[in-house]
Order: C-alpha cells, then structure tokens, then sequence
C-alpha cells in the first residue's frame, strides 16, 4: 500500500512538473479556460436573469481542468508509445495503473492553474468578488474535483490501450462533458434523461462541492459522492487495463502507433 | 499554364491527404463532425442559462464559426506539417509557382471547412429544432463558403508564421478563441466592448455569422450582399497577407538556413 502510494505521488510530481513546462499545456490550461470565462462573464453580464459570475467563474475554472483531461489523457498511452517506453511499462512489476494514474491526475493537476487565472481573470477584469463562504471546504472540494476528473481520464485512457486515436476521441467529449456535468448549464435546464448520466459522473459532483463551498450549500454529499465515484473509476479503470493490457499484448499492438 | 493547374489540384489534394492527420475516420468524424454540433448543443444551452438569444442564434452563430476549427488547423499543419515530416526544404526547393502549392493547399481545406461548418447547422436541425426555409439553403451555404475562405486566409497567415514559430497549434488555438469571443458568435456585437466590436470588424466570420442569421430569418441573400462582400474582402486581405509572409519567411528561410530549424 505505501509502496503503491509512493509510486503514485513520485509519478505525479514528475509528470506535474513536467508537464508545467510544456507551452501547449499551460495554453490549454490557463488561458483557454479564460476564453470560456470571458464569454460567460459576457452572456451572463448582458441580461438580469443569468446566474451571478462567481457561478460562471467556478463553472470556467472546473471547466480548464476538464478541458486539460480531455485533451491529454486520452493520449496518454499514446504518448507513452511515442516516447518508446510503453512496453518497459508494461513489463515492469508495478502494477500499469499506478503508471497510469499519477499521468491522468497530473494532467487534471495542471488544470489547478485554470482555477487560479480564471478566479484572478474574473477579480481583475471583470470586478467578480471573491468571496467564498466555507474557504476549508472549497480547499477540499478543489482537490476532489481535480481526482475525480483525473480518474474519468483514467478510465477514458485505460481503454485506449487498444485504440490509436484515443486522443482525439477524448477530445471529441470536451463539450459533451462541460455540457451534462452542470459545469455552467444547470442540470435542470437539460433533458430529463441526462440526469442520471450526470449523476454517474464524478466531475458533476465535484462542481457541485466546490460551488456549494463558495457559494454556500451542503458540501458534505456532492464531496462524498464525488469520491465515492472516484473510487469506482479507479477499480473500473483496473479491469479495463487488465482486460485491454492482455488484449494488446495477445494482439501484438502495444507498441503500434 | 496546365502545370499550374496540375500542382494546384493534385499537388493540393496529395498535400491535404498526406499532411491532414484527421483525414481517418475514427478521427475525423468525433473531431470535426461531431465537433460543432457538441459546441453547438453547448452554447445554446448557456444562452437559456443566461437567458440571452434563441436557440437558432446559436446554432446559426456557432455553426459558421466552426469553419475556423477545419481552417485555421487545417492550414496551419498544411505549411508547419511538412517540417514534421521534414520535407519543407524539399518543397521549397521546388520551382514550382508558389501561387499554385500554397492556394493548391487552400482549396481542399476551405472545402472540408464548409463540410465541418455545415454539420452544424445539421446537428442544430436534429437536436435543437432549428429549422430555415428551403429557399435559405443555398444562401446559407454560399455564406458558409465564403466564411471558410475568410478563414482559410487567416489559416494561410498562421501557416506562414509557421515557418518561423514553433507552436503552431497554439497559435491556432488562439486564434480560434479572439474568433469565438470577438465576432458576435455568442455574445452580441452591441454587448461587447466598443474596442472588442471595432476588432470584430476585421476579423473573418463576423460579417458572415451578421448575414447567416439574417438569411436564416428569411432575408433573400441580395439583402447580405454588403456583409457578405466585406467578409470577401476580409478573406482576400488575409490570403494576400498570408502568401507575402510565406514569401519573405521562405526568403529569410533560405538566406539564414533556418527552414527546418524553428
């Protein structure tokens, strides 16, 4: 278990940081999430009825985290075919999803730079006040957030050890993610049937956290339900690694680009 | 005259193929035909949030827009790709008219833009009820070429700042996000800044998304001529720019021996 731990938290630090020097990631993590910012700040200003920008503003930030997941996490095997250490992966003792995992949650990792331009972008430029109602919580509720949409991308990465185009298919589900989750549209807004999906998607609950923490609400159940789906992605992604992994390595395609 | 034609078309078309790593399936259809209806579905669903605009604003706003996505992309990697696969000395050295390989590269890139942009408007009709008359079809696809030219000549100015940046996808990239903030594709052109408004009136898609929704109401396309000449206009302005900047790039390029070096 420390074992497992520490293999997990070496592997984030080095792809955090690693991934921190990388000009496309920091785009895509803190000045896209502002693109997304800016144009709710401006639908939301030009009438009376909308939501208030702080909404908008926490909607944007959860949004550059998932938006850093969907572009990256995807591709995560890939990368790591790329780079011609997939197979040495793979052979090695450890467990593949301690690999994985320390990946897909620093690249949601990285998204924790989105929060801190879209919250300044939106004090700054726009005046939105920066008042959070339960500050412990939202320091917890921000962290849960940003595993949960790690794990997603772990499950969408796991099941990529087969397919060669993984990156962009997960790139394809950056709207349809900020669209059900409730990132900026209340869930109330869509159809009906979307509910449930919505309820299945850790990310909804960890938004649901941090805004209740900023804005006031119950954080309690969104922030236990979140984690408690953060651990069925985490055993989910296991099975399909393992089922996957074998079907790589049965096929002979591990290392195919 | 017939080699000219010969390297705009085929030279063209072989580049699009072996340049535009979309071009699979199993990538092209979540990335590009998907793409714009999910932005689509996305925006529409704010503005009820937001209460802003129907939702046949937003789908008529987005889907033109999302010519930028094919374009911009599209020629960008249609100059930087070729130093990837390390055959932009090659091409370079060539004697070919350089009107023709580079508009040759254009021409298939504006056409998958308005295919991409077009998907929007389709994914609008089957998902939000977006519905038009017949007789606006024609005007809103002649529109939807027009704003993907407009966008392909910006896409050829990125393309020509490839070959001296690096990062060509974040280029694009931002490029794509002053398009979605600055041309009214969301937010109303009277709601923004007076400076943002003034910008959005060089910018390409603006002029086009203006008359998009007009015609979508039922405007007959003579009413549009004027935006839809700017948005002309607009396009040539950036081809004409972009092809001058591959020019002294390419000079520069070859003067310092640093074509495949950036």
């Amino acid at each position: 278990m420390t074992r497992g731990l520490r293999v997990f938290w070496t592997g984030f630090v080095l792809h955090f940081k690693n991934l921190s020097a990388s000009p496309f990631m920091m785009t895509t993590a803190a000045i896209w999430p502002l693109v997304y910012a800016t144009l709710a700040f401006l639908m939301f200003r030009a009438t009376h009825q909308a939501p208030s920008l702080l909404y908008a503003a926490l909607g944007a930030a959860v949004m550059g985290i998932w938006s850093t997941t969907a572009t990256s996490a995807g591709g995560a095997i890939q990368q790591q075919r790329w780079y011609g250490i997939l197979e040495i992966l793979v052979a090695a003792p450890t467990r593949l999803i301690l690999v994985l995992a320390p990946i897909t949650v620093a690249i949601a990792g990285i998204g924790i730079y989105s929060v801190c331009s879209t919250l300044l972008w939106g004090r700054l430029l726009f005046g939105v006040p920066l008042h959070v109602s339960h500050p412990l919580l939202f320091a917890v509720a921000i962290p849960a957030a940003v595993l949960s949409i790690g794990l997603l991308g772990l499950v969408l990465a796991s099941t990529f050890v087969v397919y060669r185009s993984a990156q962009h298919l997960s790139q394809a589900l950056e709207y349809p993610i900020w669209t059900i989750t409730g990132m900026l549209i209340p869930l109330s807004l869509l159809p009906g049937w979307i509910t449930p999906v919505a309820w299945a998607l850790a990310p909804t609950w960890g938004m649901r956290a941090v805004r209740h923490a900023a804005l006031g609400g119950d954080v309690g159940v969104p922030l236990l339900a979140c984690l408690g789906l953060s651990a069925a992605y985490t055993l989910l992604a296991m099975l399909l690694l393992h089922h996957f992994e074998r079907l790589a390595r049965e096929r002979a395609t591990l290392s195919l680009t | 005259m017939r080699t000219w034609l010969r390297i705009f078309f085929v030279g063209g078309l072989i580049s699009f193929r072996a340049l535009f790593s979309w071009i699979r399936p199993s990538v092209y259809i979540p990335t590009l035909l998907l793409g714009p209806t999910t932005q689509i579905l996305f925006f529409a669903y704010l503005g009820r949030t937001a209460h802003l605009k129907s939702d046949s604003w937003f789908v008529v706003g987005n889907a033109v827009q999302s010519a930028s996505l094919a374009a911009l992309f599209g020629m960008g990697f249609a100059i930087d790709g070729e130093r990837w696969t390390q055959t932009l000395s090659a091409v370079l050295a060539t004697p070919a008219d350089r009107a023709a390989l580079f508009l040759g590269r254009a021409l298939p890139v504006l056409v998958n833009a308005a295919i991409t942009a077009s998907t929007g408007f389709l994914g609008g009709a089957l998902l939000l009820g977006f519905r038009t008359s017949w007789s606006s079809v024609p005007g809103l696809a002649l529109l939807l070429v027009v704003a993907s030219f407009a966008c392909t000549g910006l896409g050829m100015l990125i393309g020509a700042l490839g070959l001296r940046l690096r990062d060509v996808p974040i280029i694009a990239n931002l490029t794509m996000a002053v398009l979605l903030i600055f041309c009214g594709v969301n937010v109303p052109l009277d709601k923004l800044p007076g400076w943002m408004h003034a910008t959005a009136e060089g910018l390409p898609v603006t002029h086009a998304i203006a008359a998009a929704r007009r015609v979508a109401d039922g405007a007959s396309l003579g009413s549009v001529r004027t935006p839809l000449l700017v948005e002309l206009a607009i396009g040539a302005a950036y081809l004409a720019a972009g092809f001058v900047l591959l020019r002294v790039f390419e000079q520069q390029g070859r003067r310092h021996g640093t074509l495949d070096r950036a």
